[in-house]
């Protein structure tokens, strides 16, 4: 299902892509098809649960998963780096697999982060995997922040909502036509909130309809944006499939 | 009757000398005499030959199987009370619990009544933890066991005791054994066994096959320096079938359906013959189609009838009951799958019906063979076809006399994520050396071929996943001592092992568990477990569909933690899953066979008169292909076009055949959507009119249908392929990458906290050649494509390919167009189907 995002983090390249444009609370921002959403207006990148040597996290319980991902997902905010050249860089959290992660990580990955955050502010949010915040890596670690009307953090909350942009449920999206189904990672969003995509090669994703999500959303406004391969798809709620 | 190649007087030894005194008198009271081939056996497995037996059912295979085993013990006699630990003096391997099971009764029965010194167990997945460890501190003298169980005993650190003084292994069933996974584990279990007994001998138990000579061979150690030469392949004993079976097809007045597995058409007809035999067992392919017809025939059964059901995934009590009822002769019908295929001894069975078409013949010979254990007397059987094709199928397979001809079973080269799994599991038996355990592997069949360096890339694989990035040394599983020998890090690993061991890994399987809806709508939690289902079937349902499952119809609520909650649907319409019909492909034999009925009119009287009719108004609307020729049909319907291609060669090639067509189509600008596939054909639509585009030669058929797609487009293919991505989960699983269950978690296959799709993204992106890959490609190529059999089809009609245009669905093509259902789409068309839901939002937006 995501086999474009894996070719592109693997060539290190990436064509042109169209971004659906859309207003959270009100401030301008870009969902682009490769996961990380774009506030032009603050100069701010936002990409979410990265997941970052989730591999390694599995290999240390005795599973060797490929030592890839890390290096895989770091590519690919590489290349959506590049693109907008932000001031500003926010992971929402869930940054690394486990609370372990970030102090065992190679020095490759690390001179990796450290190339890329240069000349930028960069903004680590606590999530779950990762509640004590990174070891030895640039930027500042933090549960939540606020920022000209939003507030980011990892879990999205059920009683404050309003201009929250949050991760943590790594959201996707079904749609069915001619009896075909396609399910692809998402934004999600009802303009007033977002929830966004899991941007780590290594997550899965919870289907937009599932439970966990009740309770966030005006289901009357809520759109998915679906990542294509080069472009966004965005369905509205209604239209969805689950 | 009995035709063995020597009789008795050929042995030197007298009875005497072969059967000790309780077994004459036994056979004497019982009025019997041992048969040629049970002595044959006995002879040459005392003298030291390793055997095969190749026999009928009825045959008594099994007590011939045992004899050396129990006349040895009987001479041994019993062990004095105090005498030091004696290990275990026979291994019989099933391929089934049940069977294990169920020899055990039928075996006790005459050693019983002989009152030989001989102690008999089984042990299994169901057998409890207090009598296993005592099982290994006090074995019995013959274990009656599975291969999983083996590969446990042997990963254990006592095993060499445990197995020291091993004389004989009997492998039952060994024609269905071998050419599985599990086969392949067992195979490398019989390596060890061998180093742990040098002495012990094989024998194998098999229904007929037509050349033997691969399984005798699988029974001796290979590659194993002798100073006279390779050692020679088993014994052979072979007993000659009985009479012909008494084979018809059922004929009914009802209409015969166009498409589907499932015969509910007959179901008055089969019923009628419940009542005029005195038990009758009802074989089917799948356990979908199994529920259905139980369910079918219950609501017809006015006699009130004892007619019970039998698969694999019901619970384990209520299986044993159905079984002990059945041997009790207490049943009038039991409806089954292959869980009831093998070897079980059953009571007073007069008929057997099956139903749907034969496929291949050594399946359906061994199911033919429950009836009537009298290998003199004719079995008795009738096959239903589930559909028109089916029909055509089942009559070629009488006219062919096919049953007489047998199909070998192919062993194939023994695969890398067993060997990985089996390497983990000798290193949890006690640390290894490199080369000793490459000698003892190479020994086996399967891996007779197995190259040291491929060995070396196994090794390092189960050491820390074989990855060119070397990140992962400090996490490694097994490690070189000082001395140079792998041992496992660390007690834990071993206890993974044990936890994750097995090779069957298609079904994640579900507990399924009836609850109850309170007032307020809600579901409860408490309530009875009904068996276990597959989790990708229930992924295919949302809530408020319905589906029969044992026996019941039955409502799915969703699933909780690792539970499928359902309710009682009260209602007899349930959905039935589209992918119900048989698994097992029709044999290349049978395809030739069918595809001469359909070009030779003259044959067709035989036929019911429904499906005379079919073909005729196919040849008038359309046209019969020769029997050398491929005929393309293209015609719009809907909003799509379509193509179907009637390959006759089974599904899985036409699967295969049709993600390839796909990708080309793609790249020939027909947008082409989708595609599905039967045994007999394959239809692909499209948004792009196909049949104009091969009228205008704007796509050539010659240039679609070129052999060359086995080349680039298969690998390009291979590599997005979904069917790759469920095979990569197997291998992953079996080769002990993901764990199927983490000590302190019991997780289910939906709760492995990372998906294998992923993992097979990664990997295939950052790592193609790496070893899993390899794994997945080899076990691809042979199992799910069936690239072998496409190749050969591909190469016969070159130059025979005829397209026929028309304005509307054909005749022929109804039973494949009818299959349409839930396939995963390919490639480009993936965003088609993105874009148009957006294009519907902008339409909404734009109203």
């Amino acid at each position: 299902m995501m086999n474009h995002r894996l070719a592109l983090a693997a060539a290190q390249t990436t064509g042109s892509m169209t971004c659906a444009e859309i207003l959270v609370n009100g401030v301008a921002a870009h969902c682009d098809p490769l996961g990380a959403l774009y506030l032009p207006d603050l100069s701010c990148l936002v990409v979410s649960d990265l997941h970052l040597e989730k591999g390694a996290a599995f290999a240390r319980r005795g599973m060797m998963l490929p030592p890839y991902d890390t290096l895989a997902t770091l590519n690919l905010l590489s290349a959506v780096i590049a693109r907008y050249d932000p001031k500003t860089v926010i992971s929402l959290g869930d940054n690394f697999h486990d609370r372990r992660g970030s102090e065992l990580m190679p020095a490759p990955f690390r001179e990796n982060i450290g190339t890329l955050a240069r000349g930028r502010d960069w903004i680590w949010i606590n999530g779950n995997h990762d509640p004590d915040g990174t070891f030895d890596l640039p930027g500042q670690s933090m549960d939540e922040m606020l920022l000209s009307g939003l507030i980011f953090r990892h879990e999205p909350s059920l009683i404050a909502g309003r201009g929250e942009v949050a991760g943590h449920l790594h959201p996707s999206a079904t749609v069915a036509r001619r009896g075909k189904y396609v399910r692809r990672a998402c934004f999600a969003t009802d303009g007033v909130r977002l929830v966004m995509p899991a941007f780590g090669v290594l997550t899965g994703g919870l289907d937009l309809k599932h439970r966990a999500m009740h309770g966030l959303f005006d289901h009357a406004a809520l759109i998915a944006h679906l990542l294509g391969r080069d472009r966004i798809y965005s369905v509205r709620f209604g239209n969805l499939i689950g | 009757m009995v035709g063995v190649e020597k009789t008795l007087a050929d042995y030197p030894n007298t009875l005497p000398d072969l059967l000790p005194r309780p077994f004459l008198k036994w056979f004497g009271e019982k009025g019997w005499s041992p048969r040629a081939h049970q002595l044959e056996l006995l002879a040459r497995a005392t003298s030291g030959e390793n055997m095969l037996l190749i026999a009928p059912t009825g045959a008594g295979k099994t007590l011939a199987g045992f004899l050396p085993s129990l006349t040895d013990l009987t001479r041994r006699g019993p062990l004095p009370s105090g005498s030091p630990f004696v290990g275990v003096h026979t291994l019989y391997i099933s391929p089934l619990k049940a069977l294990a099971v169920d020899i055990e009764r039928n075996l006790m029965k005459p050693v019983s009544e002989m009152g030989l010194p001989v102690s008999i167990e089984n042990r299994t997945g169901d057998t409890p933890q207090a009598k296993r460890q005592r099982q290994k501190t006090n074995p019995p003298d013959i274990l009656l066991t599975t291969p999983e169980q083996l590969a446990l005993l042997l990963a254990n650190n006592e095993a060499e005791r445990f197995f020291k003084d091993l004389k004989y292994v009997v492998l039952d069933e060994l024609h269905s054994l071998v050419t599985s996974k599990r086969g392949h584990l067992l195979s490398l279990g019989l390596a060890r066994l061998r180093r742990h007994a040098p002495d012990l001998r094989t024998i194998g138990l098999s229904a007929t096959v037509s050349d033997p000579m691969d399984l005798r061979r699988w029974l001796v150690p290979q590659n194993t320096p002798q100073d006279d030469g390779p050692e020679a392949p088993a014994g052979l004993v072979h007993v000659r079938g009985g009479a012909a079976p008494d084979i018809t097809i059922m004929t009914t007045e009802d209409r015969i359906p166009w498409s589907g597995h499932v015969a509910t058409y007959a179901i008055p007809a089969v019923y009628e013959e419940i009542r005029k035999h005195k038990t009758t067992l009802i074989f089917v392919n799948t356990r979908f189609q199994a529920e259905l017809l139980f369910q079918e025939l219950w609501t017809i059964n006015e006699d009130n009838l004892p007619i019970a059901l039998h698969h694999g995934s019901l619970d384990v009590g209520q299986r044993r009951k159905v079984e002990a009822a059945m041997s009790a002769n207490k049943l009038r019908a039991v409806v089954a799958t292959s869980t009831l295929d093998m070897g079980l001894d059953w009571g007073d069975v007069d008929l057997v019906v099956h139903v749907g078409a034969p496929k291949g013949a050594s399946r359906l010979a061994q199911r033919i063979g429950r009836s009537n254990h009298r290998m003199d007397e004719p079995s008795k059987a009738i096959l239903v076809p589930a559909n028109r094709f089916e029909v055509m199928e089942c009559q070629a397979a009488l006219d062919a006399n096919y049953l007489g001809a047998q199909d070998t079973p192919p062993v194939g080269e023994g695969a890398l994520d067993v060997l990985a799994q089996h390497v983990l599991g000798m290193a949890c038996a006690e640390p290894f050396d490199a080369l000793e355990l490459y000698d003892e592997i190479t020994s086996a069949s399967p891996y007779s071929g197995l190259t040291w360096e491929m060995f070396e890339r196994i090794v390092d694989f189960v050491a820390t996943g074989g990855y060119a990035l070397r990140t992962y040394e400090r996490y490694a599983k097994i490690r070189k001592t000082k001395e140079g020998r792998w041992r496992v890090s660390n007690p834990q690993i071993a206890q993974q092992y044990r936890m994750n061991l097995g090779t069957i890994v298609e079904a994640t399987e579900l507990n399924v568990r009836l609850v109850k809806r309170n007032q307020l709508g809600s579901v409860g939690r408490g309530g009875m477990s009904l068996g276990k289902v597959e989790e990708y079937f229930l992924e295919q349902l949302v809530q408020g569909d319905t589906f029969l499952f044992s026996g019941k119809v039955l409502r799915f609520e969703g699933i909780r933690e690792n539970e499928c909650l359902v309710t009682n649907a009260f209602s007899l319409d349930p959905k039935i899953p589209a992918y119900a019909g048989g698994r097992f492909p029709l044999s290349t034999y049978l395809a030739d066979q069918v595809r001469a009925m359909l070009a030779d009119p003259s044959r067709w009287h035989v036929l019911p008169d429904q499906v005379r009719d079919w073909l005729a108004i196919q040849r008038d609307k359309s046209m019969l292909p020769a029997r050398d020729e491929l005929l393309i049909e293209t015609f719009p319907r809907g909003n799509r076009f379509f193509m179907v291609a009637y390959c006759f060669e089974g599904r899985l090639a036409h699967q295969t055949l049709g993600m390839l067509l796909t990708r080309r189509l793609e790249r020939a600008g027909a947008r082409p959507l989708g595609f599905v596939a039967n045994d007999y054909a394959l239809a692909i639509w499209s948004l792009n009119d196909m049949g104009a585009m091969i009228e205008s030669s704007r796509l050539s058929l010659g240039d679609l249908f070129d052999e060359d797609m086995l080349g680039d487009d298969l690998e390009a293919w291979l590599d997005e392929s979904f069917m790759l991505k469920r095979t990569f989960r197997q291998c992953a699983v079996i080769s002990g990458l993901i764990e199927r269950r983490h000590p302190g978690k019991e997780k289910t296959g939906r709760q492995v906290t990372v998906s294998t799709d992923l993992i097979y993204d990664v990997l295939r992106s950052h790592e193609p050649n790496h070893i899993l890959l390899e794994a997945t490609r080899r076990d691809a190529a042979a199992g799910l494509l069936d690239i072998g059999r496409l190749g050969a089809m591909l190469a016969r009609i070159k130059g025979h390919v005829i397209h026929r245009p028309l304005e509307r669905v054909s005749p022929l093509a109804i039973p494949v167009m009818l299959e349409i259902g839930r396939e995963p789409v390919a490639g480009e068309a993936q965003d088609y189907v993105l874009e148009e839901a957006a294009d519907d939002l902008i339409a909404e937006a734009m109203a």
